[in-house]
């Protein structure tokens, strides 16, 4: 059976982590599962947690006057579901919910953030993979933005 | 070159602003079109426009996705079973699957740009033993907006392709990805550097497209795009749709990523 390191290890994320660091990570994990419909986090609560998807999809989705939950962005399987953990207030700004049955890694974030205090390197390695995760996301937000698809005739 | 005339068979909706016209030879033929090759369409009176060919049956019927986007569309769109357009061509370079034998190949469409995908889809599927893993990517604005629903689940309900849609935006009843569809090449399974990937959306899309297909591993001779910009007469001769040292009109559309990245690349003055 797998554990949460060799789990982390194989994450598109965390895959170039050297082991010692994976073990330091995975102190810090354990599984959990999410059936399909169950809300993972509404924006405003405590970003105590993010999550290492394994299998499934969840969406991330905005609350907008009278039209609902607007789906943003959907993830799966080797994605990261929550990148608000790192930054004071620590809270969601968003809202999550399972589409699918899912299976992933919670990661505690404060625990996360003391060990990344604590030892520079994986502080380093942790902020690097966010900061290029948050640059993928940031791009493709950016397409979405254009609305490239929209009739844009004169 | 003068137009055919060409009766219009049947009118369907895909979208609020884009219809399917079927239509059909009423004496003279115009030759078989290729996957990916244009016809100007005539509205009498009103002008003519490129639109791509997105199905064709055996008896030369032809079938064209048209968005209504200025007056000659709008006329085209606002036709009615019975009336008679005009169509000249085929004309264009096609996306010309065959070299891809052998080949995984990957289909990423976005927005109207599946239209033009459909005829190599269909061909790719009529020739399926040719190709390793059949991949289309599809992307859209929302759920609303996505072309030729049907066939989509047809082919999702197959064992040989892997079809993965995507919208930008979803409400909360939709079930599916929301993202980018640049975002899912990542994860299509097939083997980057013996695939062949053919494009066709809106500029921006198709350019970074092409570009994470390059940064996956796809060979960038491989990766092909149809472009579009102001052709006019087809025939290379107005100069309207010059592009560099390119004439979209008759060297292309279809254009290898190689002979399109620096331009597409380049900033416009």
């Amino acid at each position: 059976m797998k554990t949460i390191r060799d789990l982390l290890g194989e994450h598109q994320l965390f895959r170039s982590f050297h082991p010692d660091l994976l073990e330091l990570m995975a102190g810090c994990g354990h599984n959990v599962h999410f059936e399909a419909g169950k809300q993972i986090f509404s924006e405003g609560e405590p970003a105590d947690e993010f999550y290492v998807l394994r299998s499934g999809k969840v969406s991330i989705g905005i609350a907008v006057p009278h039209r609902g939950t607007v789906l943003v962005e959907t993830l799966g399987p080797n994605e990261v579901l929550g990148v608000s953990w790192p930054f004071p207030p620590y809270r969601w700004e968003f809202d999550s919910r399972a589409m699918d049955p899912t299976s992933a890694i919670a990661m505690d974030a404060e625990c996360l953030r003391t060990k990344c205090e604590e030892d520079p390197a994986l502080g380093y390695q942790v902020f690097k993979s966010f900061a290029l995760l948050m640059r993928n996301r940031l791009q493709a937000t950016r397409l979405q933005l254009l609305d490239l698809y929209g009739n844009h005739a004169g | 070159m003068v137009p055919l005339p060409y009766r219009v068979l049947t009118r369907h909706q895909e979208l609020t602003d884009t219809v399917t016209l079927r239509i059909a030879p009423i004496s003279k033929r115009l030759a078989d079109p290729l996957p990916g090759q244009y016809e100007m369409l005539w509205a009498f009176g009103i002008g003519e426009v490129p639109i791509s060919v997105s199905g064709l049956d055996d008896d030369g019927v032809l079938e064209h996705t048209i968005r209504s986007v200025g007056a000659v569309t709008k006329s085209l769109c606002s036709s009615k079973v019975g009336d008679i357009i005009g169509a000249r061509g085929p004309f264009g370079i096609g996306w010309n699957i065959d070299r891809a034998t052998g080949q995984d190949l990957l289909i990423v469409a976005g927005g109207l740009g599946l239209a033009p995908l459909r005829l190599a889809m269909l061909e790719a599927l009529a020739n399926r033993h040719r190709y390793g893993r059949l991949a289309l990517l599809v992307g859209a604005r929302d759920p609303e907006s996505l072309l030729f629903v049907e066939e989509l689940e047809q082919w999702r309900g197959r064992f040989d392709i892997d079809v993965e849609v995507t919208v930008d935006a979803a409400p909360p009843s939709w079930r599916g990805n929301v993202g980018v569809v640049t975002k899912f090449i990542a994860r299509t399974p097939v083997d980057f550097s013996n695939t062949s990937a053919i494009v066709c959306g809106p500029e921006v899309m198709m350019r970074f497209a092409a570009l994470t297909l390059a940064d996956h591993g796809v060979p960038p001779g491989q990766i092909y795009l149809s472009m579009e910009r102001n052709m006019r007469c087809a025939i290379g001769h107005c100069g309207h749709c010059q592009f560099g040292p390119e004439f979209i009109c008759k060297d292309g559309p279809v254009f290898p990523w190689t002979r399109m990245e620096k331009m597409m690349l380049a900033k416009e003055q």
